[in-house]
């Protein structure tokens, strides 16, 4: 984990030994007690949360802080939870998105 | 009475719940972050006298006081819509709508972004977002990061960056199109920089803003403003390039820069790479206030105060009955005059309910925003004052054409 500032010049160092663990797209990681999901991922080197439902471009974290909805990814089961706003768990089944079908724009571009 | 509600655990929210509480009221703060603190948690600067300030400490420091005064705080808790029925105002939240008599919203400010192309590449992100992950999360956003954007949050937190061992390659503007505007100008840039001179440890910058007091001497600084610019904290600020694109496969692997000229217009020819794995984009603060939009308020766009601002007066009273506002949705300004602000309108609060037995203490707190503004170290809008008083303008006028009616 040499992503994480442990020690900082003016911030109290970290405690980085109070570990969970987590699933991200099937795969098993580790992260710190009660950190943001989106926090536990970048940590682990996760930049891509999802895909654009519409394009498939890849998409990660933006705002940080709840107010864009860039970071939302499936939590056991629920979709569209803010990874930024959500406190790892031990256990906690996370997916991202994937791009979907959008038959609305196929349409317009075969009658326009 | 009911339980007075707060939407909004910052350092405005906070402080107006402590005001209600140690007057003996009931009091619930509603806040959908998982920590207490709101934008006050990430910032971290050394004041003039050499301490510092420390967001995490100053928001633990406030919650430790909320709770032990009695109020009641939901975190992890979004409210997607308040609305007014006979006089009580319903609060919704995922699990259960909320009322109240008195609703104070304390929501605070949002970032605006600069839409440049490659932003949506994983690896870009709001300047303040790097800041919470490296100051509250301690994760490191990247190891060389540019920032775009120049302005007083962005070389704040370039300087938070630095302290926890981040390479910031450079902070630059955004190449100017339709949406970036005055953020692209370097003529704008430069005139909203020399407002935070005094931050600056580069002599050139603080000289330089004693020089350039009217319009010429600016233009002169532009042009004469070296390429590559100057440093700060030992990170070059560029007034003279622009960023055109972020570039990266699958994520950010860099930006292409270029040089502008003195009206921000990109000189072909120019283009160069700066590698880096993540950007920050600083378009500034915005109030954000989609609750009192849907509430009904009226709003009115004051551009000293960082944009569209609902309507309101010193005691922080909106034109809806029992709705008030603090802090950042007032207007952008620093964690301090939110504090002061939070105060008055907690003191509003209570002298509504206990038949204005508060008037004396209320119109102190209302002097106290104006000394905290006056002392402030770091100011988002030089003429912020004139804000308000346009605000108050607005106010008064909007109560003439009432009586009128």
């Amino acid at each position: 984990m040499t992503r994480r500032i442990i020690h900082h010049p003016v911030l109290d160092r970290i405690d980085e030994t109070d570990t969970v663990s987590f699933t991200f797209d099937n795969k098993k990681y580790k992260a710190l007690r009660d950190e943001s999901l989106a926090a536990a991922l970048l940590a682990n080197g996760i930049r891509t949360l999802r895909h654009h439902e519409e394009f498939g471009t890849p998409r990660g974290i933006y705002c940080n802080i709840g107010h864009c909805f860039e970071c939302r990814v499936t939590v056991d089961g629920v979709q569209g939870v803010r990874a930024c706003l959500t406190p790892i768990q031990e256990g906690m089944d996370v997916t991202s998105g994937d791009k979907l079908l959008t038959s609305v724009r196929d349409w317009r571009a075969n009658n326009e | 009475m009911s339980k007075v509600i707060i939407i909004g655990a910052g350092p405005a929210g906070l402080s107006a719940a402590i005001t209600i509480a140690e007057n003996g009221l009931n009091v619930l703060v509603i806040d959908e972050y998982m920590k207490p603190g709101g934008r006050l948690l990430g910032q971290l600067y050394e004041e003039p006298n050499g301490n510092w300030w420390n967001g995490i400490k100053e928001s633990q420091n406030l919650f430790d006081k909320a709770v032990s005064t009695g109020v009641e705080i939901k975190l992890q808790t979004p409210v997607s819509n308040i609305e007014e029925s006979n006089g009580i105002w319903n609060v919704y939240t995922e699990d259960e709508v909320y009322t109240t008599s008195h609703l104070l919203l304390a929501t605070g400010a949002a970032e605006a972004p600069l839409p440049i192309p490659g932003w949506t590449l994983p690896g870009v992100m709001s300047v303040g977002a790097a800041q919470v992950m490296t100051n509250v999360h301690r994760v490191k956003p990247g190891e060389r990061g540019v920032i775009v954007g120049v302005n007083v949050l962005s070389s704040a937190i370039a300087m938070e960056l630095k302290l926890a061992g981040i390479d910031v390659a450079a902070i630059t503007l955004p190449k100017m199109n339709m949406v970036t505007k005055e953020s692209g100008n370097p003529l704008d840039v430069m005139n909203s920089l020399l407002h935070v001179s005094h931050m600056a440890p580069s002599a050139f910058v603080k000289m330089g803003s004693k020089l350039m007091k009217n319009d010429f001497l600016k233009r002169m600084g532009i042009t004469f403003f070296p390429k590559n610019g100057v440093k700060m904290w030992d990170i070059p600020i560029m007034l003279r390039k622009a960023v055109v694109e972020i570039y990266g496969e699958s994520q950010v692997e860099g930006v292409t820069i270029a040089t502008i000229s003195p009206s921000g217009d990109i000189i072909p020819g120019t283009e160069e790479n700066i590698a880096a794995d993540f950007v920050c984009i600083a378009g500034g603060l915005y109030p954000l206030a989609e609750l009192a939009a849907v509430a009904g308020c009226p709003f009115y766009h004051v551009e000293e105060l960082g944009g569209y601002v609902p309507l309101h007066n010193e005691r922080m009273e909106t034109v809806l009955e029992g709705l008030y506002v603090a802090g950042n949705i007032t207007g952008i300004e620093g964690a301090k005059v939110a504090i002061s602000q939070g105060v008055t309108a907690g003191l509003a609060i209570v002298n509504s309910t206990d038949g204005g037995k508060q008037e004396a203490k209320l119109n102190d707190s209302i002097k106290a925003i104006e000394e905290t503004r006056n002392k402030a170290y770091i100011q988002f809008h030089p003429d912020v004052k004139a804000g308000k008083q346009k605000l108050q303008n607005y106010w008064n006028e909007h109560w003439k054409a009432v009586v009128s009616q």
